[in-house]
């Protein structure tokens, strides 16, 4: 199991509860869980890395458990129970330093936990129907809430009373109309203190917490079905969002343009990720497939069938190509191998036909040289 | 003589003199005008040459000709060769096969867009675990456990005319426990509700354009799935030759065909849980949803055993195709609803070999 585990770098968590590690460069996916005992209520609603090192994965099911999972051993090491099942399910999961904890309930309290505590070390309450809770990856005190009716917030873990920012109400529509909050998804700009979300009218809004304008400094608008996820690729001014009807693109976050569409989806996205330094973007969702898109040429690269609704996503910050070189591998790349060698030394040596082939096309433009005197 | 002769030909007679005449002149050995005289001799032969044979250099074609009526028959006259050719070689195989006997060669299956299909990832294994797990703990399960017994809603688009309103109220007879209610203007969000209070296990919602049924909405109570369905070729009892009597109130037998990948599993669940789940054999109907090329056909049969060997069916209406469009999750909801598959024309019927079923 370990030696499996170490060859993945992506994570998906399941509706059916299984957690599922893929190995690009092998284009092989392995299930990590008992068979068993399979049930829905361990269905997966959130993934993060325990560790910076990525030897540990947090996975947040929905009964309210947290579960370790160790990529060294290829097993789950520990299971701790943080929340009630009454506050929903996991929307947000964050490793704070220091074994800390972050979680966030659908119904708003946002705790942090710390190791040997079954009680929260801190809690604040980010309002009703949270849908997304992110943490800053800079500032690791930094939280962002967002949720239908419930504008984006982003807090300070030090002073939990209340938000250092909320955004205020859209501007009403052209008909006086009120315009409501439904944040799916947020991501924090790196290098700046803006905060980008994605809603479930379609729009993307940029908040800058630094101005004093709380409303968002720049509104776009992307097809016309409810934004799931959103993430930011490695190259700045752009961001990737998906919707529920399986469309994802690339838009450009100083006009709010959309820069290009990413094809290849049948269902609702769930989950993207972009990998921190390579362009390519992961995404998973209804249609049970991960699929890896360059970011650059927006092709599709990979696509893996999964068997099951796919939650979240996780990509480990290493190349998503090389996972064979590394050095725990051996035992099971040896076997590859092996196979890899049968196949080999079952063929026919070819060496002779290119041999010939180059020769053709020597000859060739000899030839076209001798009809162009000819003619 | 010469000069004297050319024009009483001309005035006598047609051009039969015309020709005529030349040519005596010039076997009398007029040296002058020979070379020209022959041109057109040959060129008449060669056109003979192409009547009798239609042989052509290698890099002709019909198309370069410009007559038209000679080219329409030149045309008719490569394609009836070939047709000879055809059937020749085709009488000269079966003589072959008849002279082998029993030894031939078996026949090649014929190359059709179903049997050269794209290989789907997604075709459902039997014996795979985590699919099982997942169809057994679907929305459906609670049906296929025995639990609930459908109960169906059939309503239509607002005011429906003519063939739709027939066409709900055939579906009714095909499907048991099937209710038809007008729509009177009511929203599906708020219709579903009320549903789900009442213990309807499913709504389906016929849509209509210009009097003719086009679209269904199937949607499972109380937490989805829904699909949506564009109908096309409608034909209702009426229209249907040699078709048996109206259909009993016996609950059918269902067949559901060719469901091999995972959506087309998750339809044929859909459809199945339509019906109840023990069929009333002695009704001796039954309901078929036939996939073929992504197309599902609907049909409704009586049949009768008429001896050990054979069967004999009768068909009893309606009949309609369907095909899917989407795929929901949840009850209707088609603007903020999660879809688990979507039609994408352009860009997932490119492959012609490909099916998503």
């Amino acid at each position: 199991m370990g030696e499996r585990s170490r060859l993945c770098s992506v994570w998906l968590g399941s509706e059916t509860g299984i957690l599922k590690g893929v190995s690009v460069s092998r284009k092989q996916a392995f299930n990590f869980c008992n068979t068993s005992h399979l049930s829905r209520d361990q269905e997966l609603r959130a993934l993060c890395w325990g560790d910076p090192a990525e030897s540990e994965l947090l996975v947040g099911a929905v009964d309210g458990t947290v579960k370790t999972f160790s990529t060294e051993k290829g097993e789950f090491t520990e299971s701790r129970r943080c929340g009630d099942p009454e506050d929903g399910c996991f929307t947000g999961l964050a490793a704070l330093g220091g074994s800390g904890l972050l979680t966030c309930g659908e119904r708003g309290p946002v705790r942090v936990w710390r190791e040997d505590s079954t009680e929260p070390v801190a809690e604040l309450d980010a309002g009703k129907n949270v849908c997304r809770m992110r943490l800053s990856p800079v500032h690791p005190n930094r939280v962002a809430t967002g949720g239908k009716e419930n504008g984006l917030k982003i807090w300070d873990l030090e002073r939990p009373e209340e938000p250092t920012f909320t955004a205020k109400n859209l501007r009403d529509d052209w008909l006086d109309l009120r315009r409501a909050h439904w944040v799916r998804d947020m991501a924090f700009i790196p290098e700046t203190d803006k905060v980008v979300t994605c809603t479930g009218f379609h729009q993307i809004h940029v908040f800058d917490p630094s101005s004093p304008q709380r409303r968002p400094v720049l509104e776009a608008d992307y097809g016309e079905y409810p934004l799931t996820a959103l993430s930011l690729p490695a190259a700045g001014n752009t961001v990737v969002v998906g919707n529920t009807h399986g469309e994802i693109a690339l838009l450009d976050l100083r006009k709010g343009l959309v820069r290009g569409c990413l094809k290849g989806l049948a269902g609702g996205v769930r989950w993207l990720q972009c990998h921190p330094s390579q362009p390519v973007v992961a995404s998973c969702g209804l249609d049970r497939f991960l699929r890896i898109h360059g970011l650059e040429d927006r092709k599709l690269l990979h696509k893996v069938y999964l068997k099951s609704r796919l939650n979240c996503l996780l990509l480990s910050s290493r190349d998503l190509e090389d996972a064979a070189g590394e050095a725990g591998t051996e035992g099971v790349g040896e076997e590859v191998k092996d196979e890899e060698d049968e196949v080999w030394d079952t063929m026919e040596q070819v060496e002779e036909k290119p041999k010939r082939k180059t020769g053709e096309e020597e000859e060739e433009p000899q030839k076209k040289r001798k009809k162009k005197k000819k003619a | 003589m010469d000069v004297s002769e050319v024009p009483v030909s001309q005035v006598d007679s047609g051009t039969k003199w015309m020709k005529r005449t030349p040519k005596k002149k010039n076997r009398g050995g007029n040296g002058e005008k020979r070379g020209p005289q022959r041109k057109v001799e040959e060129e008449e032969d060669e056109k003979k040459m192409e009547n009798s044979e239609g042989v052509f250099p290698p890099n002709f074609s019909v198309s370069e000709i410009k007559n038209k009526q000679r080219r329409h028959h030149m045309f008719m006259k490569i394609k009836q060769e070939k047709r000879k050719l055809k059937l020749q070689v085709k009488k000269k195989k079966k003589k072959e096969r008849e002279a082998l006997g029993d030894k031939a060669p078996p026949k090649e299956v014929p190359k059709t867009i179903e049997n050269q299909r794209v290989y789907d990832e997604t075709t459902v294994d039997p014996e795979d675990e985590e699919v099982a797990f997942d169809e057994g703990t679907d929305e459906f399960s609670a049906y296929f456990n025995g639990l609930t017994n459908p109960k169906v809603l059939i309503t239509t688009s607002d005011r429906p005319r003519g063939r739709t309103v027939r066409f709900c109220e055939q579906l009714a007879t095909v499907i048991p426990n099937a209710h038809v209610y007008y729509r009177r203007g009511l929203a599906l969000k708020r219709v579903i509700p009320q549903c789900v209070a009442r213990n309807f296990t499913y709504l389906m919602v016929v849509n209509e354009d210009r009097k003719m049924p086009n679209g269904l909405v199937l949607c499972h109570l109380p937490d989805g799935p829904t699909a949506h369905f564009k109908v096309s070729s409608v034909r209702l009892r009426k229209e249907i030759k040699r078709r048996g009597k109206d259909p009993t109130e016996h609950s059918p037998e269902v067949i559901l065909n060719n469901f091999s990948t995972r959506l087309g599993h998750s339809i044929g669940r859909l459809f199945a849980a339509l019906f109840p789940q023990d069929p009333q054999f002695i009704g001796r109907q039954a309901a078929t949803f036939h996939n073929q090329r992504d197309f599902i056909f609907f049909r409704f049969h009586r049949y009768i055993f008429k001896n050990e060997k054979k069967v004999g069916i009768q068909e009893l209406g309606p009949r309609f195709t369907l095909k899917l469009r989407s795929l929901q999750k949840g009850t209707f909801d088609s603007k903020y609803g999660e879809y688990e598959w979507v039609l994408k024309r352009h860009e997932m019927d490119a492959c012609r070999r490909k099916f998503q079923l």
